[in-house]
């Protein structure tokens, strides 16, 4: 059946924050715009539930960095409700019953890394202002549509002259810093700089998060990099916590993308895209219903753009092929918690100033790296690396008074179990992570009110993110920039005329970065000008 | 000597820096923790406590306390009814403004009124014959503001009041045994009570609503968090906003009431005859339309802010700590030969606004919402100007603020 009664300038498949974000510019430029969400709830990944009642859980994503501060402004989300609250502190038990905290008083951080390492305590300001050398350099390609090195038309050799240009003005140390964490380890890179374990182990924990690698791996560098390269009110490799969680971001997207006359529809599952002629014509959804619209922008995974929702027989061969070698093997699950108190960590039973942000829970490189080796071998860690936040301390709104809630990031945990699978592990898994955090923390397990668990077969299941990859696409070195998520496909068409894609596959996703569906939509109203 | 006010003993036990301004001759917190950005979001998000107990508080009663506050104070005091509070100012006899004050009404004849400056030896020069009483009880009573999305919740299970008294409403009441007035009064632009108590009390008060808060993670705030908020509240500041006009060296310091942004305190006054301190020169310029200022909010184009830090090779700095000196505006940028139209007084990134903001003195003829207005930075040690729009104060107000309960 066709539902004839509505025609669509422009359809967006897949309601996560890129689509959403996508859905906001096309509508603001005057496009009737559609998006198609499959689950009762936008946000794909960035969504926060009321698991119980009381206690939102950010079940998937739960920071916000990476957001590129203009889509803030350009989407007006203040006036909808954007409020990213600062989360005060990073903490991190060393293992032995100590700690690193570091706040947001510069003199104090020295003072604590100095407590540790004197030596480390010049070597922080030094690594922190390298690193953003680098991302002062790196912005720009962030920013703008990677060039296609490939293509011959006056237009994308404009666009690799204009690259070149950029890397000429860059400083020859800040290029082989750039070149040293694109292609070498987390471990080797920090190894410069600070020679206390603890210090190093800190730094090393945003080199791992969400990819296969551990902290010794080449490659972890990039992940490190990536990382850094978000801020929080002009803080460089700053995190905050939106209001009502990353849950409470995506509803504000919603809202200025709906503000700008854009339709939502949830429960709305696509399963292909209409083609004529080799032209996108529409979307046909599970039901049978068909919307028809000249621009279909699929906000999924590389795997779903190009084998679920077309025929690859459609595409080019190469194109399939990358597509089909893509790595995405997800390592990371959550386990949150209902909490019916704060935890108490021993070293400092009177405070709370230790759980205004991140709880770092892999105190040396080594502890990563022997945590990442079981997942080579196709099992989850006995002692995994946990990245952690107590959300209602931020916001107390996330929890009954005096009650909490706790995000725990697990790493790793492999998508595919050797000799088992998820379903049955789930909770022995789950309770691997409860043990660690009952080392740090004695008596946590007394305070739990409710776990849950997600690992990542949940991750795909109910985000449709390909082998739970919560980048929609590994961070390596050739996945990434102008092979992001293929060679020669990397500036948001597909080779199905008026077919575009827009989700964390493509560049510069993944993380909630909304970039990836502000490019796409400055491509898509670029080619309808033509 | 330096002296503490009624709830520094329990405050500064809480306070991990050790950094104290002094406020009229007291010690006063400028953040109690490494982070005054997290104290400000306890207001914006939670609930925060603020120590304002350094105000100075005159009582004024007696059978003619009406007649007398009516003609001194700039704002008509007879419409202040009992159980109500007041934000008002008072002026020179040329009706420049001297200063700033929230006045509470207790009953038909007595009215306690702070003020950030002394003021007795003014207000009680103008008494003459009246039959009126002007007390300094400065050091009797500590001032705790509950300040917050959260103050209501907080306070409503100490005082039940608190759940029904209306924005600029006041009560009496008791917070455990303690007498208490109770006001949705506040200095944040936020949902918020103010607590003044008797110096005896204090403790005991200050307790008790910091334990009711527990649950609620309530922080105690200071001056650093406060100016962030009263920046975006569009509430100014003497010694910032303006010079109290009796220690003005020129004119140039001086301002109207009309000239700070409180034409709408003197709605009505061209119809009315009230004889107070100031109100012929004030009259007059509104009849000739002679403000030479108009009071606005500026809101820089981010943009060009990013734009021009990444030209200079500098990462654009968004801090949210205020600027400690005034800032140039011009009509046009400077390399096109922009000429001043006006001054920003106080200048920040405002972290619920996602942006550079300001409150700032523009001629009349600039200060429509929107009008383009190019305010002078210095990067890389040398000035330039960053496009920006004049707006509306508040430029941040929540309708929790004033809502009914």
């Amino acid at each position: 059946m066709t539902d004839s009664t509505t025609t669509y300038d422009a359809i967006v498949v897949g309601g996560g924050h890129n689509g959403l974000v996508n859905a906001g510019y096309l509508a603001k430029a005057g496009l009737r715009t559609l998006v198609l969400e499959k689950n009762d709830l936008v946000g794909g990944a960035a969504i926060t539930e009321e698991l119980v009642p009381g206690f939102s859980f950010t079940t998937f994503s739960y920071a916000l960095s990476l957001l590129r501060p203009e889509i803030i402004h350009e989407l007006d989300l203040v006036e909808h409700g954007f409020l990213p609250l600062m989360m005060p502190s990073s903490f991190h038990p060393t293992g032995d019953g100590g700690y690193l905290l570091l706040g947001d008083d510069h003199g104090q951080n020295v003072q604590e890394i100095r407590r540790h390492s004197r030596h480390d305590a010049d070597a922080y300001d030094r690594y922190h202002h390298d690193l953003d050398r680098v991302c002062q350099a790196i912005q720009p390609l962030f920013d703008n549509a990677p060039p296609n090195v490939f293509g011959k038309d006056p237009e994308d050799q404009a666009d690799v002259a204009w690259l070149l240009d950029h890397l000429d003005g860059v400083e020859q140390k800040v290029m082989h810093d750039v070149v040293r964490l694109l292609t070498g380890s987390a471990a080797d890179w920090l190894d410069d700089y600070f020679e206390h374990e603890a210090v190093k182990g800190f730094h090393a924990s945003s080199s791992i998060i969400g990819s296969k690698v551990g902290p010794m791996s080449p490659g972890s560098g990039l992940v490190l990099l990536f990382h850094k390269m978000g801020e929080h009110d002009g803080h460089l490799g700053s995190w905050a916590f939106h209001k009502g969680g990353n849950g409470g971001f995506t509803q504000v997207l919603a809202r200025a993308a709906s503000a700008y006359g854009a339709e939502i529809r949830v429960g709305a599952q696509v399963s292909s895209v209409l083609t004529s002629e080799g032209r996108a014509v529409g979307v046909a959804l599970e039901d049978g219903t068909e919307l028809r619209a000249p621009v279909v922008v699929s906000a999924l995974d590389a795997r779903r753009t190009f084998l679920d929702l077309v025929d690859p027989r459609q595409l080019p061969g190469d194109l399939v092929e990358n597509v089909q070698r893509t790595k995405y093997r997800g390592v990371s699950a959550k386990v949150n918690f209902a909490l019916d108190g704060l935890p108490v960590f021993p070293a400092l039973p009177d405070t709370v100033d230790h759980y205004g942000g991140f709880l770092n829970i892999g105190p040396t490189i080594e502890y990563v790296e022997r945590a990442f080796d079981a997942s080579k071998y196709g099992w989850y860690s006995e002692r995994p690396f946990i990245d952690a936040a107590i959300q209602s301390v931020v916001d107390p709104d996330m929890a009954p008074p005096g009650k909490h809630v706790m995000s725990c990031f697990v790493q790793y945990a492999p998508y595919e179990l050797r000799g088992s699978d998820w379903d049955t592990e789930r909770d022995r898994f789950a309770d691997k992570a409860q043990a660690v955090l009952e080392s740090h923390f004695p008596g946590f397990g007394d305070l739990v009110l409710h776990r849950e668990v997600v690992t990542p077969v949940d991750i795909e299941r109910r985000t449709g993110l390909t082998e739970g990859n919560i980048f929609a696409g590994e961070f390596l070195a050739p996945q990434m920039y102008f092979f992001r998520p293929a060679p020669g496909w990397s500036q948001y068409r597909t080779p199905i005329d008026g077919y575009y894609q827009c989700g964390s596959g493509t560049h510069p996703g993944g993380c909630v970065i909304g970039s990836p569906g502000k490019l796409a939509s400055k491509r898509i109203l670029a080619d309808l000008r033509r | 000597m330096i002296r503490t006010t009624p709830f520094h003993e329990r405050l500064s036990a809480l306070n991990t820096e050790g950094l104290y301004t002094h406020w009229q001759g007291h010690l006063s917190a400028l953040r109690y923790t490494h982070a005054p950005k997290h104290e400000y979001f306890a207001v914006r998000n939670g609930v925060g406590v603020f120590d304002t107990s350094p105000l100075f508080k005159y009582r004024i009663h007696g059978p003619d306390a009406e007649r007398f506050l009516a003609g001194v104070l700039t704002r008509d005091v007879r419409r202040c009814r009992p159980g109500q509070a007041q934000y008002t100012l008072w002026c020179d006899d040329r009706g420049f403004v001297m200063e700033d004050g929230v006045v509470f009404r207790h009953s038909q004849n007595d009215f306690l009124l702070t003020a950030a400056r002394p003021n007795l030896g003014w207000f009680a020069d103008l008494v003459g014959r009246l039959r009126v009483a002007v007390e300094d009880v400065s050091d009797d009573y500590g001032i705790l503001a509950v300040q917050g999305p959260r103050s209501r919740m907080v306070l409503s299970g100490l005082a039940t009041e608190a759940d029904t008294l209306p924005f600029f409403g006041q009560t009496q009441t008791k917070i455990g045994s303690a007498p208490v007035t109770l006001s949705r009064t506040g200095y944040t632009g936020d949902l918020g009570f103010e607590v003044t108590v008797e110096r005896d009390h204090a403790l005991d008060v200050l307790d008790a609503i910091l334990e009711a808060g527990r649950p609620h993670s309530i922080r105690p705030f200071g001056e650093d968090a406060l100016m962030m908020l009263r920046i975006e509240a569009g509430l100014p500041l003497v010694d910032v906003e303006w010079t109290n006009s009796r220690l003005a060296f020129t004119d140039h310091d001086r301002v109207t009431p009309s000239e700070l942004g409180m034409g709408w305190m003197l709605r009505g006054l061209a119809e009315d005859d009230r004889a107070f301190v100031g109100g012929a020169a004030i009259r007059r310029e509104l009849a000739e339309r002679s403000s030479r200022w108009a009071a606005v909010g500026v809101l820089v184009d981010w943009e060009h802010w990013d734009a021009l830090h990444r030209e200079a090779g500098l990462l654009p700095s968004k801090d949210e700590h205020p600027l400690g000196y005034e800032s140039v505006l011009h009509d046009r940028a400077t390399t096109e030969g922009g000429a001043q139209v006006g001054y920003v007084t106080s200048f920040f990134y405002s972290p619920v606004l996602q942006r550079h903001v300001g409150l700032a003195r523009v001629r009349p003829e600039h200060a429509a919402p929107g009008t383009e207005v190019h305010l002078e930075i210095a990067l890389n040690h040398a000035n330039t100007t960053v496009r920006a729009r004049t707006a509306r104060t508040p430029l941040f107000n929540p309708a929790r603020k004033t809502a009914k309960p």
